[in-house]
């Protein structure tokens, strides 16, 4: 069974149609990256993986079941910003989780149990080598640093499906390069389902195993909002060569222009 | 010599900037008393620097002679009672509700309108409802104070709570958490810092209604003093009394905002 399935699903506001007649499915262990312009539903995409938005029409199913409708711990999340607590320092943030399953009231645990959980999280930091600022809060942490602990409070969890939203959007180049080889590494070690989505079309064509280009097949400048943005290149990562690039970015940047105009 | 926007003062140059104003009111206090005490010896209105010490040195040293007490000990002890019993309830009432109202959209719903609606009464115009109500006791002083800040730090504390990421609260419910824990291990630490500037704010309203309701109905009290002696024209008592109430609450102000930088660091940082 497919991790994840989508049977013509459409989402609409009001007389905006945002996604139409989308169509999928995602198997467990697939990394795939979402990319579009804005405007493309990218974001509401997510937003109904998550269980903030619900489909107007057609099924999003996780594990053959319809998506819960709000968020829970199947989900794991990394924003690109505010994703961790910042009254939390590194090492509290990635034991957060740990001690919200042992305890339901308190949220806190102590003595034993609160060493193993500490232990625990400290290898996980370790594993995205943070293992120098277990005391630190966020806000003495980098930006690439503190999307390193998102990352490691995400999946401490053990989500089913891990979504992250344009999760290196506001990194410096280099940094987002080291990011991309932490991301790949621990899909691979995890065997995690990893949905990211991106505005960078380059950062989609080497990430993951699939990308899905969300773009308006049809698109009335005078009324953009009349059809909705559908999967319009569902590629294998790796076996697309240069010209796809460019007919993607193409087709990608005019229906940005129509839509930011 | 470069624009005057862009010039700032050195740190010893900030200092004596800061400093000036208060040296020329005191050079202006001086020669104004001067000049009317050289006119009439007897003038009450601008004391002389003596009367001040004299005065001082009855009310805040020597045991009062009807009581025995240092009048000026019981009066700041009286009046700290009642405002730090005033400003705790009202800070405990403001975080539950606020905290309520501001996550739970629901009770938003509920008492929001109530809380707006409440917050625009003035409430001075209830003191005599209150001085009704509950006696010419401490209650009633207490409740005015309570009354009159707990509306605003209601409404503060909930806008603070709605400012709290919507990234954040999605994210703790993705590790698991239920309402119960989403507010006792996100919403509430992070509001804790705000409620302590929210304090500071309204201390400065506290202090008006605790005045206000000495010196209507009190046997002691900083505002009940200010009052009493006002009969006597006492200006050597009653502006010492406005300089020592101007010093508790610069005082206290002071005690929350850096208990607020030792306690929460990564609000302050965050900054």
């Amino acid at each position: 069974m497919a991790a994840i399935e989508i049977k013509n699903l459409w989402k609409e506001y009001g007389q905006d149609v945002v996604l139409e007649r989308l169509n999928a499915k995602v198997e467990e262990g697939e990394f795939v990256t979402v990319v579009g312009a804005s405007g493309c539903g990218k974001t509401t995409f997510l937003k109904m993986m998550l269980g903030t938005e619900s489909p107007t029409r057609g099924q999003l199913l996780l594990d053959g079941k319809p998506i819960p409708d709000e968020p829970d711990e199947t989900r794991g999340i990394v924003f690109q910003r505010y994703s961790v607590l910042p009254h939390l320092t590194a090492v509290e943030n990635v034991m957060l989780a740990g001690e919200l399953e042992s305890s339901r009231w308190l949220g806190r645990v102590f003595g034993g149990k609160r060493r193993a959980l500490r232990e625990q999280a400290e290898e996980m930091l370790a594993s995205v080598g943070l293992d120098q600022a277990l005391g630190k809060y966020p806000h003495e942490l980098s930006g690439g640093m503190q999307q390193r602990l998102a990352l490691a409070q995400a999946l401490i969890k053990k989500p089913r499906i891990l979504l992250l939203d344009e999760p290196f959007g506001a990194l410096d180049p280099g940094i987002r390069r080291d990011m991309h080889e932490l991301v790949l590494d621990l899909w691979r070690k995890q065997d995690l389902t990893v949905f990211m989505i991106t505005h960078d079309l380059a950062e989609g064509f080497f990430l993951g195993t699939r990308m899905w280009v969300f773009d308006k097949e049809r698109l009335d400048p005078q009324t953009p909002g009349s059809y909705g943005a559908r999967i319009t290149y569902d590629l294998p990562v790796g076996n697309s060569d240069k010209g796809t690039l460019q007919s993607i970015t193409q087709s990608v940047d005019s229906t940005a222009r129509v839509l930011g105009a | 010599m470069k624009k005057l926007i862009n010039r700032q003062a050195g740190p010893v140059g900030r200092w004596a900037l800061g400093l000036l104003p208060f040296v020329i009111l005191a050079v202006l206090y001086l020669v104004a008393s001067d000049a009317r005490l050289d006119a009439n010896p007897n003038d009450k209105l601008l004391p002389s620097l003596s009367s001040f010490s004299d005065a001082i040195e009855r009310m805040a040293f020597e045991p009062s002679k009807r009581s025995g007490e240092y009048t000026l000990l019981v009066d700041t002890l009286a009046s700290l009672q009642r405002l730090g019993i005033g400003v705790a309830i009202s800070a405990l009432i403001g975080l539950v509700v606020g905290i309520a109202t501001g996550s739970l959209p629901l009770f938003r719903a509920g008492i929001s309108p109530l809380v707006t609606g409440m917050s625009l009464v003035p409430p001075l115009a209830i003191l005599p409802i209150l001085f009704i109500i509950f006696g010419l006791g401490e209650l009633a002083k207490v409740m005015l104070i309570i009354i009159g800040i707990t509306p605003f730090l209601i409404r503060d504390l909930q806008q603070r709570a709605e400012e709290i990421p919507t990234e954040q609260i999605i994210k703790m419910q993705t590790l698991g958490a239920n309402t119960w824990q989403i507010i006792t291990r996100l919403v509430w630490p992070q509001i804790m810092p705000r409620l302590l500037s929210s304090v500071r704010l309204s201390l400065g309203s506290a202090w008006l209604f605790l005045i206000a309701a000495e010196a209507i109905a009190a046997t002691e009290g900083l505002g009940y003093r200010i009052f009493l002696v006002r009969r006597y024209l006492a200006m050597d008592v009653i502006l010492p009394y406005v300089a020592w109430i101007t010093f508790l609450a610069f005082a206290l102000d002071f005690a929350l905002k850096r208990y607020s930088q030792w306690r929460y660091p990564w609000f302050h940082g965050a900054q």
